[in-house]
Order: structure tokens, then C-alpha cells, then sequence
């Protein structure tokens, strides 16, 4: 049986001077005990979709059902088997976290004792214990999203939905909430996240369905997705212009199943696709030393949103760029070993 | 998953769950109370201010019949400080709306009038310890009741009932207006006039004859006058002036109540038609 299953939603936000057509005509599912990410940029409609299916919002035509209920009609009873962690932290300012976490197992309809400790192991869990009986006010934002993914757990819900659980947290916490996503997952949680990056999707999702404009524009598994966009790129920026056709000669040479270098003269920039990774990458760097040349910059490219969009729709994100460039840089390691 | 959510405990639903988890939300609402102190010493200190303000400025220039002018204010303070409290009830509303948390309440598998009979129940209860302090300074002024407690009690139960209702008339403004600030501004805007034209601070008497109608009919001065009435504070203006006449004036404790039922059968279905459809 599909967890989430919705079919042709579409809502149309009326402010007084325009119509904002947020989602127009979105079909998925997914499956019991599977994790859906969806990805997408700024205004893609992943807010408006997760807040339609967690019942805070009325499609404008379209159907869906979590859990069986229907998102309209049986709103009330789905609310007692999901949780949601929404895009921002959704807790009360003025009271401690662990009142906060009380009030919201007592609203879950957990008695007293039961939302009492629940709330001391959640504490426990999001590693929040020491800040437990401060107010929310003094909490940093890493600190006020934990406590919000909590507040989503506080009745074991057996489907979740969050709307972008990382952003803002700093990469420690980020490793962290992806460990507290795994751990739910694997209790046998079906998830709904959305993200905006690629690589979030990669770890965590099952399947994964691209969002622009509205509309599911791509799914499939991220290695799927992936293969669409191109995979993982080497990219060097040489010293010297003159080095440029010698550089590319080297990396043309590294991978012999698909030679193309691309070469920028003005950036003094080489790129090439790869599969292999950071021993190529390494392989790469010995051979440019050995041949004396001298190198600004040099990394792995994975590919990032941008890439995805612009392979699947043929233009760049809307809005500001998300800050999704996953390059390893081994620049630091390359200057450092400057030929002598 | 139906069995799921009819297994868990308390599901009770109804009445029982709607007043558990107002009491829920009530709780919430007064938590911040001592968190914020500044809300409630600054409602203190701007009644007090009117209090001295009148009682002392203005207070010789007013003619009022049985002399203390500080026990004719009196009881209009503790209207008037019960009726702006209404804007504080909508920028707590605002603030709430224009904060996620409503999202959290909204996707809880809670009673959904929780929301607005928790912040109205909070109120009620905040009110009523302001009224203590600011009896405790209107004896420190010279004001007394001097009936018995039955009436005092009663005066009391009045007041904390137009508390409840005009805190209905906060929450639905507050879930109307954008912003917190245009909540501020709006009831600030309404407020003053509506207990300033009243018999709070002069007879009603001196006022021009178009306005009279107006202040007599006004429910912050029924409120005033039934307070008056039930406490033995001065009630009547100078002897000088004809005397207050009509309906409002001789039955401001019946007009009164009249005024909290109709104000509550206006506002607390406006206010739920309103949060239902906010953001849907
Ligand atoms: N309350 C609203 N009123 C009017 N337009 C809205 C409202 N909420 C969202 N929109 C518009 O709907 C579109 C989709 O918004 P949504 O918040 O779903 O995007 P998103 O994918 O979550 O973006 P982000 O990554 O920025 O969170 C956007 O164009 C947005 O401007
Ligand atoms: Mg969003």
C-alpha cells in the first residue's frame, strides 16, 4: 500500500495585485516505509505541496491521501498519524524546550506522563538536554530546528514530513540530523523531505522527484538522476595560459572512455567527466606536478541542482543560487605542493 | 492506520478534548506572562499614570456629586484598562499567526478551537490579576468599596466577563489584520475613542448633546456605571446638571450583560469563521 499518494494537485495563491500558480498538477507516491526527497529551487513548490499533504492547506483541484485519509475530507484523523517539521522552526519562543515538547504530546493527545517522558527522551535524543529548561529565545537556530524535528517525533509518528531539515544547521548537526533520519527510517518511518540539495536527496531519499515551477519535471533514484545530469567532472585552473593545451593533454589522457576536455582560455579553466573519483583525482595531480605544471585550483565537481536543472529544463534555477557547490577541494593540498 | 489513531489514549474528541486542550493552550498563554514582565508592569503602570494623571491634574476641574473624584474613577480605570486589553489579546493573536507555531497546532491532531478559547481563558485569568494590583493602588488613592462581598464579588465577576469578551473581539482582530504593528495601531485607533467618550473620566452629562447618546450607550461606561452601582462609588454627576435619565442609566448591570452576549455572539463566530479559513 502507498503511504502518499497524490494526483494532480494544484494551488494557486491570490494575493490582491496577482495569481501565483505554486503547484501545477502534482502526481506522486510513496511507498510504505520508503523516503521520498523532493528536490527542487526557491518557489519549485515544495512547501506548498508538503503543507497540502500535512493538511494545513486546501488544493485547488487535484486529490490526495496519507495514510489512507483523505487530506480534505478525513484532515482530523490523518493529523494523528503524522508529523511534520516544517521549512521553519515551529515552536513557542517563550517556553522552555521541554514545555514545548510537553504541550505538544499533550495537543498529540498523549496523557500528561506519557508527553513528560517523551519530551525527556527526545531531549535526550537531540542531544538538547542541557539547554532543556531554557527558553527557546536564547536557542541558537541549529538548537530550535533540533527542537523542531523533536516536536515532529513527539507521537512516534509512522509518516513524516520535512520540509527542509538541514538548512541552517552547521555540518556537524547536519551529520547529525541525517543519522536521526536514518535511525527513523530505518524504525520502518515513511518519509516525505524536501531539500534543495542534491547531494541531501543522494544520502537520504529512496527515490527522488525533481520540482520546477510547479511540476515534477523528473524521478527516479538519484544514481538515475545522476546519469541524466552527467556525473562527478575533474576541474584544474592552470597558472599560466600556456599551459592550458598541455594540461588538457594530460587530462584527456586519465580517462580514455570519454576523452572530451573542456577549456576555457580567459578563466584558464579544464574540465573533464569522470567516474573515478579521488584516485583519479590524485593520479591527476602527481602528473601535472611531474610535468611542471603549475596549478591555481583543482577539485572534484559533483554535480550540483544547477546541474540537474539545466540538463532537465534547459534554464538555470529561478532566485538566488542555492549554495550547493559540492566541489572536495583539494586546492589547499595542490598549492601546498608546488613544484619547486 | 485506522486502528492506530482510534488506539491512542485520550482520543476522546468532542467537548472533553476541546476544553483539555484549551486549558492546554490557556496554560501556554500564561506561561509567557512572567517571561515577559514588561507587558504586564507597563498595563499596570498606564492605568496607574491615568489614574494620577486624573485623579490630580484634572481632577478638580470635574464636578462630581458626593465629592471624591478619586472614587467616581476608580472603577472606570478597571473598565478601561479591561477594554485595551483587547489590543494586547490581537497582537498576541497577530504574533502568533505570523509565527510557525500556528502550523504546529494546526497539523496536531488537537481541538481546533484550542487556539482561540486557550488565549481567551488566558485573559481572563491575566486580567484578574491586573485588577488585584490595581484595586491594591485605588485603595492606596482614596477609593473603597463599601457594600459587602456578595457585591464586590459580583463587580468583579462583571468586569472579568467583559474581559472575556473583548478579548474575542482581540482575537478576531488579530487574526484579520496582516501584522503585529497594524494590530497595535488599529486597536489603539479604536480604543481611545470608545473609552474616552464615555462617563469614565467626566459625567456624561457635560458632554455636547450629539455625543451623549454615544457615551450612555457606550459599554465601557455600563460597565463603569455597574461597577459604580455594585461597590457604592459615586454614580451620579453634579446635582447642578439634569440627571441621567433612560435606560442605560438605570440599568447598567442588565445592559451590560447585554452587551457581553452580543458581543460574544458577533465576535466568537467571526473569529472562527476566521481562523478556519487563515492561509487555507
Ligand atoms: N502565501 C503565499 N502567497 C502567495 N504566494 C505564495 C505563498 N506561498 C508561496 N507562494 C508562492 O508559491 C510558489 C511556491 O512556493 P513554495 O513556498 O511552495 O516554494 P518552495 O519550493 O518551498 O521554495 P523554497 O525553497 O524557497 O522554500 C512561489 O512562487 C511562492 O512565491
Ligand atoms: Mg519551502
Amino acid at each position: 500500500m502507498d503511504a502518499i499518494t497524490a494526483e494532480g494537485l494544484v494551488k494557486i495563491y491570490r494575493t490582491r495585485k496577482n495569481e501565483v500558480r505554486a503547484l501545477d498538477g502534482i502526481d506522486l507516491t510513496v511507498g510504505e516505509g520508503t523516503v521520498l526527497g523532493l528536490l527542487g529551487p526557491n518557489g519549485a513548490g515544495k512547501t506548498t505541496t508538503v503543507r497540502i499533504l500535512a493538511t494545513l492547506l486546501k488544493p485547488d483541484a487535484g486529490r490526495a491521501t496519507v495514510a489512507g485519509f483523505d487530506v480534505v475530507r478525513q484532515a482530523q484523523q490523518l493529523r494523528s498519524v503524522i508529523g511534520l517539521s516544517g521549512q521553519y522552526a515551529a515552536v513557542d519562543e517563550n517556553l522552555t524546550g521541554r514545555e514545548n515538547l510537553w504541550m505538544f504530546g499533550r495537543l498529540y493527545q498523549l496523557s500528561s506522563a506519557d508527553a513528560k517522558q517523551r519530551a525527556g527522551e527526545l531531549l535526550e535524543q537531540f542531544d538538547l538536554s542541557d539547554a532543556a529548561d531554557r527558553v527557546v529565545k536564547t536557542y541558537s537556530g541549529g538548537m530550535r530546528r533540533r527542537l523542531d524535528l523533536g516536536s515532529a517525533l513527539i507521537g512516534r509518528p509512522k509518516l513524516m514530513f520535512l520540509d527542509e531539515p538541514t538548512t541552517g544547521l552547521d555540518p556537524r548537526s547536519r551529520l547529525g540530523m541525517w543519522e536521526v533520519i536514518r535511525g527513523l527510517v530505518r524504525d520502518g518511518a515513511t518519509l516525505l523531505l524536501t531539500t534543495q540539495y542534491l547531494e541531501e536527496a543522494d544520502e537520504l531519499a529512496d527515490t527522488i522527484a525533481v520540482v520546477d515551477r510547479g511540476k515534477i519535471i523528473a524521478r527516479g533514484t538519484s544514481d538515475e538522476l545522476k546519469s541524466q545530469v552527467g556525473g562527478e567532472r575533474i576541474e584544474v585552473v592552470v597558472r599560466r595560459k600556456e599551459d592550458i593545451s598541455r594540461a588538457g593533454e594530460i587530462l584527456a589522457r586519465q580517462d580514455s572512455t570519454n576523452p572530451q576536455v573542456h577549456s576555457e582560455e580567459h578563466t584558464r579553466r579544464l574540465s573533464i567527466a569522470t567516474n573515478g573519483g579521488a584516485n583519479r583525482l590524485m593520479q591527476l595531480m602527481r602528473d601535472l606536478a611531474e610535468a611542471e605544471i603549475e596549478i591555481d585550483d583543482i577539485g572534484l565537481h559533483r554535480p550540483t541542482l544547477d546541474d540537474v536543472f539545466l540538463s532537465l529544463t534547459g534554464h538555470v534555477a529561478d532566485g538566488p543560487k542555492p549554495d550547493a557547490e559540492a566541489v572536495s577541494h583539494a586546492a589547499a593540498a595542490a598549492r601546498s605542493e608546488k613544484p619547486a | 492506520m485506522t486502528s492506530q489513531a482510534a488506539s491512542r489514549p485520550n482520543a476522546g474528541g468532542g467537548l472533553a478534548q476541546a476544553l483539555r486542550d484549551g486549558y492546554i493552550l490557556m496554560w501556554r498563554n500564561l506561561k509567557r506572562i512572567p517571561r515577559i514582565p514588561e507587558l504586564a508592569i507597563f498595563a499596570v503602570l498606564q492605568s496607574i499614570m491615568f489614574v494620577l494623571l486624573f485623579a490630580f491634574v484634572f481632577g478638580g476641574a470635574i464636578p462630581i456629586a458626593g465629592g471624591n473624584y478619586r472614587e467616581y474613577l476608580m472603577p472606570g480605570i478597571f473598565a478601561q484598562t479591561i477594554i485595551f486589553a483587547s489590543a494586547t489579546v490581537s497582537v498576541g493573536m497577530a504574533a502568533d499567526m505570523s509565527q510557525g507555531i500556528i502550523d504546529r497546532f494546526r497539523s496536531l491532531p488537537m481541538a481546533r478551537s484550542a487556539v482561540l478559547t486557550g488565549r481567551t481563558m488566558a485573559e481572563v485569568v491575566y486580567q484578574g490579576g491586573i485588577l488585584i494590583v490595581l484595586m491594591l493602588s485605588g485603595l492606596a488613592v482614596g477609593w473603597g468599596v463599601h457594600t459587602g462581598i456578595v457585591e464586590f464579588l459580583a463587580g468583579v465577576a462583571l468586569l472579568l466577563l467583559f474581559a472575556f469578551a473583548m478579548a474575542w473581539v482581540g482575537v478576531w482582530l488579530g487574526l484579520s489584520v496582516p501584522t503585529v504593528e497594524v494590530a497595535q495601531q488599529v486597536g489603539f485607533t479604536v480604543l481611545f475613542p470608545i473609552t474616552f467618550i464615555s462617563n469614565v473620566f467626566v459625567p456624561v452629562q457635560t458632554l455636547p448633546d450629539f455625543l451623549r447618546p454615544v457615551a450612555e450607550w457606550n459599554p465601557t461606561s455600563t460597565l463603569t456605571a455597574a461597577t459604580r452601582l455594585l461597590w457604592g462609588n459615586p454614580t451620579a454627576a453634579d446635582p447642578r446638571l439634569p440627571a441621567a435619565t433612560g435606560f442605560p442609566a438605570e440599568q447598567p448591570i442588565l445592559l451590560t450583560l447585554i452587551w457581553v452576549v452580543v458581543i460574544l455572539a458577533i465576535f466568537v463566530p467571526l473569529a472562527v469563521r476566521k481562523y478556519r479559513s487563515v492561509s487555507r
